[in-house]
This record gives structure tokens, C-alpha cells and sequence, in this order.
């Protein structure tokens, strides 16, 4: 059995739990499964890397793998998706406690070890869809384990299983509750040896009593206290401390290092240099950041970047990979013969993550044998590329997730695993490394800068009969799965990122693609006999163009569904003005989507909402106007529903912009925690205010300018923020959707509008700041 | 390298490193805290807040020599799970978190600030909290959690 490496606070987590190490091992089928490697190899006749591979992937199929009860009737739960602050650790806990009966704190969640989990993917992939609050994952293993144990039961009392029941830790005889047998007398200390049962059917929502209900987070108290092991806290024996030193330029080259620049520095240990690689090791933090700041490295010039001022048109000249998601063939001409018609042309920045922590992870690559603690998204991918980054079998890596600064897609998590495994390896010791501000910053994977045009005809009635949508989007890399060149470290480690591949005319669309919001809510999404649409305009056009871009590129929350939204939302308000409709009304003649016209409508009501066409007709032009907007969206095709309404205040001497009130509705199917989601429709919602009047990456000719949190702005904590309402709908029968992404697609769409309606001038830029609204107001016609 | 004693959280420390260190590491490496955590290294974030005789610092740029003879006090020196300090239990009412890594920025700096301000206003308490940051913009939660610690504190 391999050493499943723990962190000291882990191992003494376990204790207090009052689990040894050697019993929490005995005790838990999922680790003697994921343990078992190398006899399912010689069972199987594969090599132990390909066994490797598939255990994991078998793994999934085995109840022991997800959930084990302790000889003390208690439950562990084994889950691949892990809590990046979104309060996933809470709800998967409260799933397991409503699915086994049992109190919360009769659950134990294990999250994303190599050693032990099932391999779930990313965390927030697909979407950031719930898989485990679904028929599937964990949420169908707690629904088996429940089945097997009434099935047990029911054996062993010798009554049918229906007319047994589970509650607070034992199977009961539902029709005489004196008559129980405790899942510890059942099977504690054993495993099932079942498969995940597809057919084992989870308690209906409408009688959930722990989930579904306000749980307090769990760890809200260890959060608060500074008990919480984040991997910035991971010290293990002979831990050194790494640091990258990173080029002064994009695209720049390593030509030398000048070793006896820091030759006397004290606690330096070594420089490490790989392609264009270069980093340090010390025996402390602070003498690791002196001899990465003091170290003497020679660089080539840049390769240069294209001017920030022009690069929304330099977009659209580049070579790009094109993606028709839908056109019926008629637009040109229905826009061409259409009573009317109207243009516009949305541009939208590059973002950062920008976590509050710059990234940390912690490896210890010796005696062939590697253990990376890291605040990834994905343990497996991790596991992957680090193997191939350090030359190893990937059976010799063990990836520990351990809780990171908030991260919103991929911060620097991945790319800090990568220059710590590196360092580690060169010196044969365990490597902690924390990225500078700068370096987390200046060389993160950016969400990604769009411009895109709008194009609809009109009706005589004001009705749109066609919509043309054209955008181009700027990415390079992303997540790593099985490159590290998809994330700068490793890119400068020498692999490179995923090619891009210029794709020019696109093909014709095989079925409606809704991922990411490309087509705006309006259209039918009419491919072959199928329209997977949310609207009701049937003349469409939607083809998108996704260029290379100069940065490391991937998802950042609601990735380009916010971008898409944001051209889609303001454009929708544009036409409506232009026609003198009011923007709710207008939205709800072209939508057929009955679940986001539930929204809108919810939205709209607890907002007040009166219909009335923008602008507000009694505004004056200086001094504060006030003003309201709207946005919804289903948002990445269907995967949680939003509405929400702004208030503003505009500063017309200023520009300055003040969001006063939010309201948003969400349609996410079941909630499992009404607080979680209310914390994360609140955050979401702030932190698109932010994004829409403050944030963008910004560079000159050879480097990223925006650096820290003066060149990178964001609100702070004393900023008045707008109170945010939040509306839950009650859809207790559909599957659950992906809530954390929902509230903040809307935001800039919906303030943009609102702008609109306070001054008459339309912002088609983010982020609004000051300057940008300034500029628009002074161009405005009196 | 010199030694130094500190007084962290109540206990004297003893520690033998470089004066200028920040004494964020001394905190947070020889010491293992952590409460205090690096979020920028330039005192723009506030996540490496520290109480030093009543008021709140960032230890990101504080040298350790500046502090050896200070009352220093960590986000876990202020209370435990068990017992929180009464502006930890508001945190903790309130669910004002998120991922939770910017916490000895926002629950410091409120405490210290409202200790010297017992009579502040809201708008007093957002201008103190103006070079606080929270990237999971928990905001609306934290300032309700401070404000409801600053009017208990007042009425106790």
C-alpha cells in the first residue's frame, strides 16, 4: 500500500475525529479500492499505468468508492468536486446527510486526493453543472448505499424492504420505529461491494429535511478563527521555499543567468533553469523573494504585443477558427427587405481572476515518488501533466487538493503546482512556492476579450423578424488537462499550449449549441428539425470567430456567457428604445423559453417594475440621474435560468457610476442550501459590478501593465455596494442546474441599460468607468 | 541574522532572522501561523493583517525589527471555533465568507478600527474598510456582520 501523504493538520483532523490512520484506512473501502492498483494489474494483465488510469475510472462505477460507513455507524463520503468558496463542501455534505439519514455531523467529506477520490473532472467544468446533485456521482452512490442498506436490513429483520425506512443512522420498520437496526450493525467497518445502482432513486426534494434547508458552512467557524488549513499553511519537514523569476516580456527568450549575483545571498540553495525557465530555491521565503528579485538573468527582447488602443480591431484581421452555431439562410435578405433595421458593435475586455491570494502549492518529488499539494480544480489533470512536466509514470504522483484563495475559474493554481514540482525535483526536497502579486497577475490565464456586432431588421410593428450576430474572441491555453503549456510556467518549461487551428468557412451546424450563450435569447436555434432556442425570431445568424491571443487565456466565471450577454442584453434594449417598447414587454414578445420568461417575470415583479420605454423621460442632464436596466439569460443554454434589474446613479459631472439595487431571480432547479445560494447570487452579483465599472487587463508593447491592485482595480470592501434581492424559484421536480455563474452573466448587460435609461447614452465598452461614461456624456446631443 | 523576541497572540516567541524580514514570514513560516496570509506584498489587500498595540498593520511590510517589543495579535489569537470573539461570532452569524482567505484583512481591520471609533457610523466603517479587498465580494454580508458587532459592542 502506497503512503497516502497527509498534511500534519489533516492527520490531525483524523485524530480529533477520533480515527487513527491505520483504522481511517482499514475503515474505508474507497482508499482499499483506490489502493489496490497493483493487484488490479496483475488480475487484469495491464501495466500498472494503464491500470492506474483505468482504476480511477472504475473506481467511479464502485459504491466503495464514494461512501464507506465507520464501524461507528458514521459516514465518509469520497467526492472529486472541491469547495473553492462557492460552499460545495457544505452542500455536499448536507447531500450525503439527507440521502443516509444522518445528522451532518455524522458525515465526513474527503474532497480530491489521487489517492482516494473518484476522478470527477473539474470541479467547475461543464458549466459548473452540480454532478453530484443529480441522479449521478455522489449523489446517486448516497441513493444506492441507502437502497443496499435497506436491502440489508430487510434481510436481516426479514420484513420486505418497502415497508422500511432510514432515520438518523439506522434502517427503521416505517410503520414501528421501535424495531431498527444501525447501519454500524449493518455493514460499519465493511464495504458494499456494489455497483453504483442507475435505478436507486433519491429522495424527492419535497421531502428533504437537511437538505434544501439554510445550513451554516462547516468550516464558517475554522474560516473565521484562522483553523482552516489552506495550501498556503502546508508545511512538511525539509519544506524549502521556490520562487519563479518570470520574463520581463511576453514572448522573451532566456539567454543567461549570472549565477554569482546572488551568490551571497544567505539560505540560497539553488537556481534552477529549464528552456526558458528560470526559478530559485531557498531556505526561506524571504530569501527566495530577495534571490529572485537580485538574481542577474539576461532575456531577449519581446516577440511585442498589438496596441491595446487598436486590438479590437486587430482582432477581427486575424486568422481565426470559425463556429456557425446557427443560420437559416435568410438573414441578409430579411434584414436587407425588413420596415427597419439597427446595428451595434460591443467590445468587452480581457479579465483577470485576480485572486485575493496569489497562488500556492506545495510539492515533494523525491525517491521516485511525487506529492503535490494544490489548490487545482482538477487533482486527475494535474496528476497528468505534472507527470509528463517531470518525466514520471503518472502512478508515482499523488495530487492533494488542499482549499485555495477564492480562484473563479483558473487562476494560477495549476501553473504554481507546475513551478513547484520543478523546483522540487531539481533539488530532491519538498518545494513551497507562492507567486508575487506580479507574477500571479501579469501571467494568469485571462478570461477572454470579445467584440462583437449586432445586426436585427425590423417590422413595421417594431417586431425583430431577423438577428445577425458576429463575434471574435482572443484565447490561448486554458486548463491544463494533459499540457502544461497551456498555462504560462509550464509554457516556459518548454511544452507548448494546445495549437491553434484557423478554421475558415465554418462547417455547418450539426445540432444548436447553447454552450456559452453565442446566440442571444431570441432566436429559435433552428438546426435540422430541431430549435433548441429560448426565443421566437426564426431568421438567424450566429457565428463566432475565436482568434489567437497574445495571453494565457481560460474560463473565468460565466466564462464568455458573460461577454456574449453583455452584447446580447444591451443590444435587446437598444431595439427596444429604438421602438419605444418597454424592455420587459419587448423581451417577453420574442421569448418562448417558459422557465426564463419565469424569471423575467419574478424579476420583474419584485423589482416594481412599471412598463415604460427608455430613456426615463424627466431626467435632467447634469448633475445625478437615476436610471433602471434589465438583463436575463438562460444562461449557457439552460444551465441555471436569470433575470435580474438594476437601479443606478450616474454622476453626469463625474462619470461615475452607482449601482443602488439589484434584483435577481434564479431558476437553478432544487436548492440545496437557500443560504449557499443566496451567498453566491450576492457575490456573483458584486463581483459583475465590479467587473463592469472597474476591471481590465491593460499592457503596452512588450508586457501586461496591469500588475497589482492599483494598475488592476477592484472594489474594496468599504465600497457602497447596491442591496442585492434575490428570488429563488420553487422547482422542486427538475434536475439541478449550475447557480454560482448565474447572477453575475447578467450584470453588465443590466447596468449598461440602466446608464442608457438614466442619460440616453449607451456604453458599449466594459468597463464603465468614469472616464469612458464621461466621454460618452460630453459626445451626447443636447 | 538576529534574534528576536515577539509577543504573538500572548505567548513570547523567540526567532533568529534577517531584521528586515517582513513579519509576515516570521508569522506565517518560522512561527506557522495562519491567520495571516500574503495576498500582494505591498499592503494594497490587507490579507496579511495584523493587530500591533491596537492598531491594525500589514505585516507584508512591516519589518520584524519594528515590531519586537509590540502586543501582536493574529486572526486566530482573537478567539477559537469554540469561543469566537464577539465580532468572529458576527462573521460566523451573518455566513460572512466566502472562501474565506481575506478574512484577517476585513475582521481586523473592523476591530481595531471600531475599538479607537466604539461610536462609528456606517459610512465611518466603509471608509475604514476602503483598503480592504474581498475577490468573492462578500461584502454586503461583512459589513452587516461589523455592523452588528459595532452596535453589540455599544450597547454592551
Amino acid at each position: 500500500m502506497k503512503t497516502a501523504a497527509m498534511t500534519p493538520d489533516a492527520a490531525a483532523a483524523l485524530a480529533r475525529a477520533g480515527f487513527s490512520r491505520r483504522a481511517f484506512l482499514k475503515g474505508s473501502g474507497a482508499l482499499i479500492v483506490g489502493f489496490s492498483v497493483a493487484n488490479a494489474a496483475g488480475r487484469l494483465g495491464l501495466a500498472p499505468e494503464e491500470a492506474f488510469a483505468q482504476a480511477a475510472t472504475d473506481r467511479r462505477t464502485q459504491l466503495d468508492s464514494w461512501i464507506a460507513i465507520a464501524a461507528d455507524g458514521s459516514v465518509v463520503a469520497y467526492t472529486g468536486k472541491c469547495e473553492l468558496g462557492q460552499g460545495l463542501f457544505t452542500s455536499q455534505t448536507q447531500l450525503v446527510a439527507e440521502e443516509l439519514s444522518v445528522p451532518l455531523n455524522r458525515v465526513r467529506l474527503i474532497q480530491c486526493d489521487t489517492g482516494v477520490t473518484p476522478d470527477q473532472g473539474t470541479t467547475s467544468g461543464a458549466g459548473s453543472h452540480p454532478a453530484n446533485f443529480n441522479r449521478a456521482g455522489l449523489g446517486l452512490a448516497a441513493a444506492t448505499a441507502r437502497h443496499t442498506l435497506i436491502g440489508l436490513a430487510a434481510t436481516r429483520l426479514g420484513i420486505p424492504a418497502a415497508q422500511l425506512t432510514t432515520r438518523d443512522g439506522a434502517v427503521i420498520v416505517a410503520a414501528d420505529a421501535s424495531r431498527r437496526v444501525t447501519y454500524a450493525e449493518l455493514i460499519g467497518g465493511r464495504t458494499f461491494q456494489v455497483p453504483l445502482d442507475a435505478a436507486a432513486t433519491r429522495k424527492h426534494p419535497r421531502e428533504w429535511t437537511v437538505l434544501g434547508k439554510p445550513a451554516p458552512r462547516v468550516d464558517m467557524a475554522d474560516m473565521v478563527t484562522a483553523r482552516l488549513e489552506y495550501v498556503h499553511n502546508v508545511r512538511v519537514p525539509g519544506m524549502l521555499h521556490g520562487r519563479p523569476v518570470r520574463p520581463p516580456a511576453v514572448g522573451a527568450s532566456l539567454v543567461s543567468v549570472d549565477e554569482s549575483s546572488i551568490k551571497d545571498l544567505p539560505g540560497s540553495v539553488k537556481i534552477v533553469t529549464r528552456k526558458n525557465y528560470v526559478g530559485v530555491v531557498a531556505e526561506k521565503p524571504w530569501q527566495a523573494i530577495q534571490a529572485a528579485q537580485r538574481l542577474r538573468v539576461n532575456w531577449t527582447a519581446g516577440t511585442g504585443l498589438p496596441s491595446q488602443a487598436q486590438y479590437y480591431d486587430y482582432m477581427r484581421k486575424l486568422p481565426s477558427r470559425d463556429t456557425l452555431v446557427v443560420d437559416s439562410g435568410d438573414v441578409d435578405a430579411k434584414v436587407a427587405s425588413a420596415a427597419d433595421r439597427l446595428r451595434a458593435t460591443y467590445m468587452y475586455p480581457f479579465q483577470m481572476h485576480g485572486s485575493i491570494g496569489s497562488s500556492c502549492a506545495v510539492a515533494d518529488v523525491q525517491n521516485g515518488k511525487t506529492t503535490i499539494w494544490a489548490a487545482s480544480q482538477n487533482v486527475y489533470a494535474l496528476r497528468g501533466s505534472s507527470a509528463t512536466l517531470l518525466g514520471v509514470p503518472p502512478d508515482t504522483v499523488h495530487v492533494v487538493f488542499t482549499r485555495g484563495s477564492g480562484c473563479y475559474g483558473i487562476n494560477g493554481a495549476d501553473a504554481v503546482a507546475f513551478d513547484a514540482a520543478l523546483l522540487s525535483q531539481a533539488v530532491g526536497k519538498p518545494v513551497r512556492v507562492q507567486l508575487s502579486r506580479k507574477d500571479e497577475m501579469a501571467w494568469e490565464n485571462y478570461g477572454l476579450a470579445f467584440v462583437m456586432d449586432q445586426q436585427v431588421g425590423l417590422d413595421a410593428q417594431g417586431n425583430i423578424i431577423a438577428w445577425d450576430y458576429e463575434g471574435w474572441s482572443a484565447s490561448r491555453g486554458g486548463r491544463p488537462g494533459a499540457r502544461p503549456g497551456n498555462v504560462a510556467s509550464g509554457f516556459h518549461m518548454g511544452f507548448e499550449p494546445a495549437p491553434f487551428q484557423p478554421r475558415t468557412p465554418s462547417p455547418a451546424p450539426s445540432e444548436f449549441v447553447g454552450d456559452n450563450n453565442t446566440a442571444p435569447s431570441y432566436v429559435i436555434g433552428r438546426v435540422g428539425d430541431k430549435a433548441g432556442g429560448a426565443g421566437r425570431v426564426a431568421s438567424e445568424r450566429v457565428l463566432s470567430h475565436r482568434v489567437d491571443s497574445p495571453f494565457f487565456n481560460g474560463p473565468l466565471r460565466a466564462p464568455e456567457q458573460l461577454q456574449n450577454t453583455f452584447a446580447h442584453e444591451s443590444f435587446i434594449e437598444e431595439i427596444a428604445a429604438h421602438v419605444k417598447a418597454d424592455p420587459v414587454a419587448y423581451r417577453l414578445r420574442h421569448l418562448s423559453d417558459q422557465r426564463l420568461i419565469d424569471v423575467v417575470q419574478a424579476a420583474a415583479k419584485r423589482y416594481g417594475w412599471a412598463s415604460r420605454p427608455s430613456p426615463k423621460p424627466d431626467n435632467r442632464r447634469t448633475g445625478v440621474a437615476p436610471g433602471r436596466g434589465f438583463a436575463c439569460v438562460a444562461r449557457d443554454g439552460g444551465n441555471g435560468w436569470v433575470a435580474m434589474a438594476a437601479d443606478v446613479d450616474v454622476n453626469q459631472d463625474t462619470g461615475q457610476v452607482m449601482v443602488k439595487r439589484l434584483v435577481v431571480a434564479c431558476d437553478a432547479g432544487p436548492i440545496s442550501n437557500p443560504d449557499g445560494i443566496r451567498n453566491q447570487l450576492e457575490g456573483a452579483a458584486l463581483h459583475g459590478v465590479s467587473r463592469t465599472l472597474a476591471e481590465e487587463v491593460t499592457w503596452d508593447e512588450q508586457q501586461v501593465t496591469a500588475v497589482d491592485w492599483q494598475t488592476y482595480r477592484t472594489l474594496s470592501v468599504g465600497t457602497a455596494m447596491p442591496v442585492v434581492e434575490t428570488v429563488l424559484m420553487d422547482r422542486p421536480d427538475v434536475p439541478a442546474t449550475g447557480a454560482g455563474e448565474t447572477a453575475i452573466t447578467g450584470v453588465a448587460a443590466a447596468v449598461g441599460n440602466a446608464i442608457f435609461d438614466a442619460t440616453g447614452v449607451r456604453i458599449r465598452q466594459v468597463p464603465f468607468t468614469p472616464e469612458r461614461v464621461k466621454a460618452a456624456l460630453a459626445a451626447r446631443r443636447t | 541574522m538576529s534574534i528576536f523576541s515577539l509577543k504573538v497572540n500572548g505567548r513570547t516567541h523567540t526567532v533568529d532572522v534577517d531584521p528586515q524580514t517582513p513579519l509576515l514570514y516570521v508569522l506565517s513560516d518560522d512561527l506557522e501561523l495562519k491567520g495571516p496570509k500574503f495576498g500582494c506584498g505591498m499592503a494594497q489587500c490587507g490579507a496579511c493583517t495584523v493587530i500591533s498595540n491596537g492598531r491594525a498593520i500589514r505585516s507584508c511590510v512591516t519589518p520584524v525589527e519594528t515590531v519586537a517589543s509590540a502586543e501582536i495579535t493574529t486572526l486566530e489569537g482573537l478567539g477559537t471555533p469554540e469561543a469566537p470573539h464577539a465580532i468572529q461570532k458576527a462573521f460566523i452569524d451573518e455566513q460572512a465568507a466566502q472562501c474565506g482567505f481575506c478574512l484577517s484583512g476585513v475582521v481586523l481591520t473592523a476591530k481595531a478600527f471600531l475599538d479607537q471609533n466604539p461610536r462609528a457610523t456606517e459610512p465611518q466603517i466603509r471608509q475604514a474598510m476602503s483598503g480592504v479587498l474581498c475577490r468573492c465580494f462578500t461584502h454586503t454580508r461583512m459589513i452587516r456582520a461589523i455592523t452588528k458587532y459595532a452596535s453589540e459592542r455599544r450597547n454592551a
